[in-house]
């Protein structure tokens, strides 16, 4: 009844071929980002953004990344946390050895093109393996990556702890990284990563280089023999998603802990970015964002469930239940919704064109 | 020497010392073999990678010590945690591998992972998360061989891990549910034409795969103590797997016994080079290197595909 997709009729190309073509999808999009820009900030108290917001918005570009690789390219990957640690050491290295004058989003993209440039190689076997022997070939990464960064000291600069606090550095005037910025302004140096990353995702995967990539996807040698070279296709999406991971890892570190440390990258955070994107939805950008919301506040979800209930559950049977819930989650959508809550949510919106009547 | 020998904290040249070295890995290469074992069934029936061994290995031990605990004699608990076991693969076979027949490879190994994750929450729950030491009376002193230190836990797993891969041999080639499987392994569809119940198969050798995980749990538990680092340390059966190839019960015991021997020699003569603990990933390295020239692994089948 509200939302209407009949009766809009394009009268040129560029029209036709807009990001959002429907004026009601794209006035909902944009309104929804001036809100995270512009209202969020105020009205959100320091918990939202700090230990809720900042730590969702973060793994979203993870996530994104990921879903570039499995979702839209095929290749799974369980080496999510090394690339995101090579993220965060390079920045942190860069940012410490910067000079001055340079902003403090350099080092952050750095690490990410150094994070690329780390997924090119362990890529390489991707093209003569495929399916689970490319997942045993990227926990090589995983675990290798992490013994790299812990074991040389380059990387933390000789620091003796070996875990350093992530250097302050600021926009404007206003610290934006490391513990002393306020959560305000790390919130929106984040959110700026999310809009243009989730924005390049978006167009990536509607051009020439994101249909090459569902083409692999969908059957590499049907794609190989229309000219799609596979060495170039697999290469630039585990450049590219290794970059977006690697952007995630320096702000997981610069923003988010204020620290860079190994144990924030470990297989556990590999598998967790995994699961944001089975469920929120393989090969789907909004996905991506359900799916780190999903994940990441389920378990908060759990730990304050029982408590309206009265119920006092001890810590550790809450984060068995946490596992629990994980894996019949992962099971449930991959059997009743393989599309994850990205499907559900277009579902969702188709119902909302009839509503309120039944057909 | 004398320098080499304190530059390196060991004396390279010494023959004892390396030949315990390699006794100790190769003993711990049959641990990744037992766990490895437990794949290659299920992969060979189902073509399923079955993700979740390595956490079938810690539910299994994880029941066994938990019956101990409530008083019931070895037997018993042997017996009845491999009830469970069995009762696992029914379920496995309903809830998750009867609905997603005939979908992509992929779906089904992420949902072996959703598989790890719940189980691993569920035997945590039932049976709390400490280090629970495990004794089944094996032996745990030590021998010399030479001037080479052997454990005798390690003899003896090694002698399980023998007579395992013995009956499994036996049990696959001279029973009819073992022909069975093995004609399921070979063609799905040949199998069902010849009204082999895949369904039933599927169980069967979840359920053996699941009396693999929880031999290989009692091993590794009563060495290590049972806890949840059995999981990740099963994770190296993955490498294993791909250096003896998925589809290779020989391959799957040699893969291990050279991942095993690899990585503890490489910890010990190289790792001090490079700063230690180098153990943690050598396996998937030599795993990544074997699968750029030789994908289907030391005894794998030789899949013809242009990827």
């Amino acid at each position: 009844m509200f939302y209407r997709e009949a009766g809009q009729f394009k009268t040129s190309y560029a029209a036709d071929q807009q990001l959002l073509p429907i004026p009601m999808d794209r006035v909902f999009v944009i309104a929804v980002v001036l809100i995270a820009i512009f209202v969020v900030p105020v009205v959100g108290s320091q918990y939202w953004l700090e230990s809720i917001l900042l730590p969702v918005l973060i793994l979203s570009i993870a996530a994104l990344g990921l879903n570039i690789l499995t979702g839209y390219c095929g290749q799974l990957s369980l080496g999510t946390g090394g690339f995101m640690a090579a993220g965060a050491y390079m920045s942190y290295k860069i940012a410490t050895n910067m000079p001055e004058f340079m902003p403090v989003w350099v080092p952050i993209l750095g690490g990410g093109l150094f994070a690329a440039s780390i997924g090119v190689i362990f890529g390489l076997p991707s093209l003569r393996i495929k399916g689970f022997y490319l997942a045993v070939a990227t926990l090589a990464a995983q675990f290798f990556l992490l013994w790299l960064f812990q074991k040389v000291p380059w990387f933390v600069n000789y620091s003796i702890s070996g875990v350093p606090s992530a250097p302050p550095e600021t926009i404007l005037g206003f610290y934006v990284t490391g513990a002393s910025a306020s959560p305000e302004a790390k919130y929106l140096f984040v959110l700026a990563f999310v809009i243009v990353l989730a924005l390049l995702a978006r167009n990536m995967v509607r051009s020439r280089i994101g249909r090459s990539w569902m083409a692999i996807r969908d059957m590499d040698i049907a794609a190989e023999l229309i000219g799609i070279k596979p060495l170039q296709t697999k290469l630039t999406a585990f450049a590219i998603s290794s970059f977006y991971c690697g952007v995630a890892g320096a702000l997981w570190s610069f923003c988010y802990i204020n620290t860079v440390e190994p144990t924030a990258f470990d297989i556990e955070r590999s598998f967790q970015v995994l699961f944001m994107i089975i469920v929120g939805g393989l090969g789907s950008v909004l996905g991506s964002f359900f799916g780190a919301a999903f994940i990441f506040l389920l378990p908060i979800l759990l730990n304050n469930v029982p408590g309206w209930f009265g119920l006092q559950l001890a810590t550790d049977v809450v984060s068995h239940l946490e596992f629990m819930v994980f894996g019949a989650a992962i099971i449930f959508f991959l059997i009743v919704e393989p599309h994850g809550l990205a499907r559900l949510w277009q579902i969702a919106k188709e119902k909302l064109r009839l509503w309120p009547f039944p057909h | 020497m004398e320098a080499f020998a304190g530059l390196f904290g060991i004396d390279p040249f010494d023959l004892w010392f390396f030949f315990e070295v390699l006794i100790g890995g190769l003993m711990s290469g049959v641990m990744y073999a037992l766990v490895a074992l437990g794949f290659v069934l299920i992969f060979k029936a189902s073509s399923v990678f079955n993700f979740s061994q390595g956490v079938m290995v810690l539910f299994a031990a994880l029941n066994f010590v938990g019956f101990i605990e409530l008083g019931l004699p070895i037997w018993a608990s042997f017996i009845l945690t491999m009830g469970v076991m069995i009762l696992l693969a029914f379920v496995v076979e309903r809830v998750v591998l009867r609905p997603l027949v005939n979908q992509p490879h992929i779906s089904l190994f992420m949902a072996t992972i959703g598989i790890a994750i719940f189980l691993e929450g569920f035997g945590e729950l039932i049976w709390g998360s400490n280090i629970k030491p495990l004794e089944v009376g094996i032996p745990d002193d030590v021998v010399f061989m030479g001037d080479a230190m052997i454990q005798q836990a390690d003899l003896f797993a090694a002698a399980v891990a023998s007579v395992l891969v013995l009956v499994l041999a036996l049990f696959f080639h001279y029973t009819r549910i073992g022909r069975a499987l093995r004609a399921v392994a070979d063609d799905h569809q040949a199998a069902l034409s010849v009204g082999i119940p895949l369904n039933t198969i599927w169980v069967i050798v979840w359920s053996v795969a699941g009396f693999v995980a929880l031999v290989a749990g009692i091993m590794w538990g009563s060495k290590l103590g049972v806890q949840f680092s059995l999981a990740i340390l099963a994770l190296k059966a993955l490498p294993v797997l791909i250096l003896g190839g998925f589809t290779s019960i020989p391959g799957a015991i040699i893969g291990g016994l050279i991942i095993g021997a690899g990585e503890k020699l490489a910890e010990v003569y190289v790792g001090q080079m490079l700063g230690g603990a180098i153990e943690e990933w050598f396996a998937y390295i030599v795993a990544l290197a074997f699968l750029v020239f030789r994908p289907q692994g030391l005894f794998g089948e030789k899949i013809i595909e242009r990827v």
